[in-house]
């Protein structure tokens, strides 16, 4: 014989001014910690799967990223003519010889500068990267001043629209098309011809290689002989792993942060739950006192209030869920520290993170009701009777 | 006296519920304050500069150095009181993880402009005479453990290579906000071994530091400086040290917004905890309060003591919240270092927790007193918890 659940519902429903506030105590911690999950998640999607994971990104050694690197023309063309680079269906090995520089542009709307990454492509640049599209316009023409704009770039940054023009370099560079890369790194991102900006911002050397590998396999053995090769300094990485490293930094923040606050904010909503529950017990112990004389078990009084406690953190769960799924349609962008540029990226809900977030509100649930309901269950028939 | 009496026996009539209730507000006032920190953390450099400096660099980006050959031309601008420059180095300690900043700089005009790095006379002599010299933070030094005279390889990531330095000097701050977790050594070291390995990359120098008569000059400075060098092969961007730094913090706002969102939803969940426990004991309470008005207490006495049990709760939360601030913001301090090299609670943090358990206590009071007041005394008599 069951207490009815019906009887933990209508509690709840009875007072309905402490139900809220407890509720949206949880609801609030279960916001603040989907959403810090989403955040990481939107990162790390943004900066993993801007690789691909048989494209191989090629730097000068020792350096963290391809700004920083330099890669002399020679050492590119030892490493173009590698048995392992994949030949595209044009007869044309798959293999981009880039410059990457950085140059700070003002936003729209703030005239606020931040930094965007130019990237100096040549005609093998598009197919190495499956997750590049364009969208609207034209490729521009080998050897002329015409650039493609990130999507994100084109929304965010002055001049970055299509038929818009940016200055830099002492020249006016016109943007004729615009390219989607999804929530890939590449959306914050200019493309232009590599030979005209390496002239202009005069580099000798381009920034680093890319290419796809003809066997996947075949990495480590590749990665092995170009960094013993006595003529090359550079280090070879897949290109998922090269991303990754790249917001090691960012990434190690955000958790940092995150883990602090839910930490502390799981504690404030427990103790709200406690509350609640506490209180509920005290004011219904003539109930109780009847519902043990009516012959219901100790366990059973003890089942009743933390399904009630239960329902009571669940229901906020759904509730701070419900509201930090519209944080999907925000966009944060900011300065990656690790190579000082532009990032943008959205967050993310996966299914992961939905079970994750309500486990967490039941557990809350669990611990602010536990010790109520053991009460509950522990009063004497007699003295709880008299107290009505 | 007698309404304090009553206050105060009210409070702890449920002992649980207000020890718990005083944990609560004690959490989030301590959540709020370090976040607060971790905000003012954030502008910690914007503080530390001075308004009689400028930095000049390539207006591009700050990745395109500047010709040596600028130095001279921008000594000779009307108002210039002295020009210092340097690179940022980026070379890193053993593990990527040992993040600090390091630089490249001009020593002797450097330690001029920025006379709140305080060096040791002695220790200063000995790093000017070292090309091989650096000098560091306090913390920096005690971090890793490294004594005057000590060695320490850098690996270059800009400038390729394993570069070795020697101790000379450790630096303290003159004041609070000064980060004390910078590595500085000669710029001339770096020139020399990159006429050495990369002649082409040789003579350029990342950024100038100008120091100018008074504050009032800087914007006149800034145009002629950037009017000197307009249709060069590098045009420059002058602005003053404050700008410069804001510059960075801009490019990472958006994590400061929703930083500073979050702590007002803390402080939303005091409220709503707090408010929880202010219905609670009314609603136990109407009984009592229709006897108080049976009496001829007014409804100014009742909302009194409501209002003042809602305080005095908030109040022991809120000191026990600031009390705790502290050891948790250093041990945050010292998880985050890499991040924040400074990272003190401000005095206006601790107002702020003040102003904010105040608030919460008065808001949490209003809807408990209002139905208080307003409830007809038979009811009230008539009523059950």
């Amino acid at each position: 014989m069951k207490i009815p659940l019906s009887y933990s519902f209508r509690n709840l429903w009875t007072r309905r001014l402490t139900t809220i506030l407890t509720a949206s105590g949880i609801a609030l911690v279960v916001f603040v910690f989907a959403s810090i999950l989403m955040l990481s998640e939107g990162l790390r999607k943004a900066l993993v799967d801007t690789g691909s994971y048989d494209n191989v990104v090629i730097i000068r050694k020792g350096s963290d990223s391809e700004v920083q690197s330099g890669v002399e023309r020679i050492q590119a063309s030892i490493v173009e003519t590698q048995p392992e680079v994949a030949i595209g269906a044009d007869g044309k090995r798959l293999l981009a010889k880039e410059l990457v520089v950085l140059i700070s542009l003002p936003k729209r709307g703030t005239d606020k500068p931040s930094n965007v990454v130019i990237r100096g492509t040549s005609e093998s640049s598009l197919p190495l990267r499956p997750q590049v599209k364009l969208v609207e316009g034209r490729l521009p023409r080998a050897g002329s001043s015409e650039i493609l704009a990130g999507r994100s770039i084109a929304k965010r940054f002055k001049g970055g629209g299509l038929g818009e023009t940016i200055r830099f370099g002492m020249r006016d560079w016109t943007v004729v098309g615009i390219f989607d890369a999804g929530n890939t790194g590449f959306s914050s991102e200019i493309w232009g011809d590599v030979d005209q900006l390496m002239s202009v911002f005069r580099r000798p050397a381009y920034s680093s290689v890319i290419f796809k590998l003809r066997d996947p396999s075949g990495f480590e053995k590749f990665k092995a002989r170009v960094e013993s090769d006595p003529r090359l300094t550079v280090e070879a990485d897949r290109e998922t792993v090269y991303y990754a490293k790249q917001s090691e930094m960012m990434a190690k923040f955000i958790r940092i942060l995150g883990l602090s606050l839910t930490m502390i904010f799981s504690l404030g909503a427990i103790i709200g739950a406690m509350i609640t529950m506490y209180s509920a017990v005290a004011n219904r112990t003539a109930e109780i006192g009847t519902m043990r004389a009516l012959g219901f078990r100790r366990r059973d009084i003890l089942f009743a209030f933390m399904v009630e406690s239960l329902l009571l953190s669940f229901t906020g769960g759904c509730a701070g869920l419900f509201f930090s799924s519209f944080m999907q349609l925000l966009t944060i962008s900011t300065m990656n520290f690790q190579t000082f540029s532009e990032l943008a990226f959205t967050f993310a809900l996966t299914f992961e993170i939905f079970y994750k977030a309500l486990l967490f509100s039941l557990i809350m649930g669990f611990i602010g009701g536990v010790l109520p309901a053991a009460r509950a269950s522990r009063m004497n028939i007699v003295e709880a009777l008299r107290e009505g | 006296m007698q309404l304090l009496k009553l206050i105060y026996k009210n409070a702890f009539r449920h002992k649980l519920r207000t020890f718990l209730t005083i944990a609560g507000i004690s959490i989030a006032i301590l959540s709020f304050g370090l976040l607060r920190t971790v905000i003012s953390a954030w502008y910690v450099g914007v503080e530390a500069s001075s308004a009689n400096r400028l930095v000049t660099r390539n207006s591009i980006s700050l990745i395109f150095p500047l010709p040596i050959s600028y130095k001279d031309k921008i000594r000779q601008i009307d108002g210039v009181t002295n020009v210092s420059y340097g690179n940022w180095f980026g070379g890193i300690y053993i593990d990527e993880k040992n993040f600090f900043a390091n630089f490249a700089v001009e020593p002797e005009s450097y330690l001029k402009l920025y006379p709140e790095y305080v060096l040791p006379p002695d220790q200063k002599a000995a790093f000017l005479r070292d090309r091989k010299g650096f000098f560091a933070g306090r913390k920096l030094a005690e971090k890793y453990n490294w004594k005057l005279g000590d060695t320490v390889v850098l690996k270059g990531t800009i400038f390729p290579g394993e570069w070795d330095f020697v101790l000379r000097a450790i630096y303290k701050g003159r004041d609070k906000n000064i980060d004390e977790t910078q590595f500085i050594f000669h710029w001339d070291y770096l020139n020399e071994t990159m006429k050495k390995i990369a002649p082409l990359r040789a003579d350029q120098v990342g950024f100038y530091m100008i120091s100018i008569k008074n504050p009032a000059l800087a914007a006149d400075v800034s145009v002629a400086v950037d009017k000197t060098f307009k249709n060069s092969l590098a045009e420059t961007l002058t602005e003053t040290e404050k700008a410069f730094q804001l510059s960075f913090i801009s490019m990472s706002e958006a994590i400061v917004i929703a930083i500073q969102m979050v702590s007002f939803v803390v402080i939303i969940i005091i409220m709503a905890v707090m408010a929880n426990t202010m219905a609670m004991s009314a609603r136990e309470r109407f009984g009592e309060y229709a006897v108080f008005k049976t009496l001829g207490f007014g409804g100014a006495y009742i909302a009194g003591l409501i209002f003042g049990e809602s305080l005095f709760i908030t109040s022991i939360g809120c000191i026990l919240g600031i009390i705790l601030t502290f050891p948790a913001a250093q041990a945050f301090g010292s998880a985050m270092s890499q991040f924040f090299p400074v990272f003190n609670v401000s005095v206006k943090t601790i107002y702020l927790d003040i102003a904010s358990s105040l608030v919460v206590g008065i808001t949490a009071a209003i809807i408990p007193s209002y139905r208080a007041v307003s409830i007809r005394i038979a009811d009230g008599l008539r009523r059950i918890g």
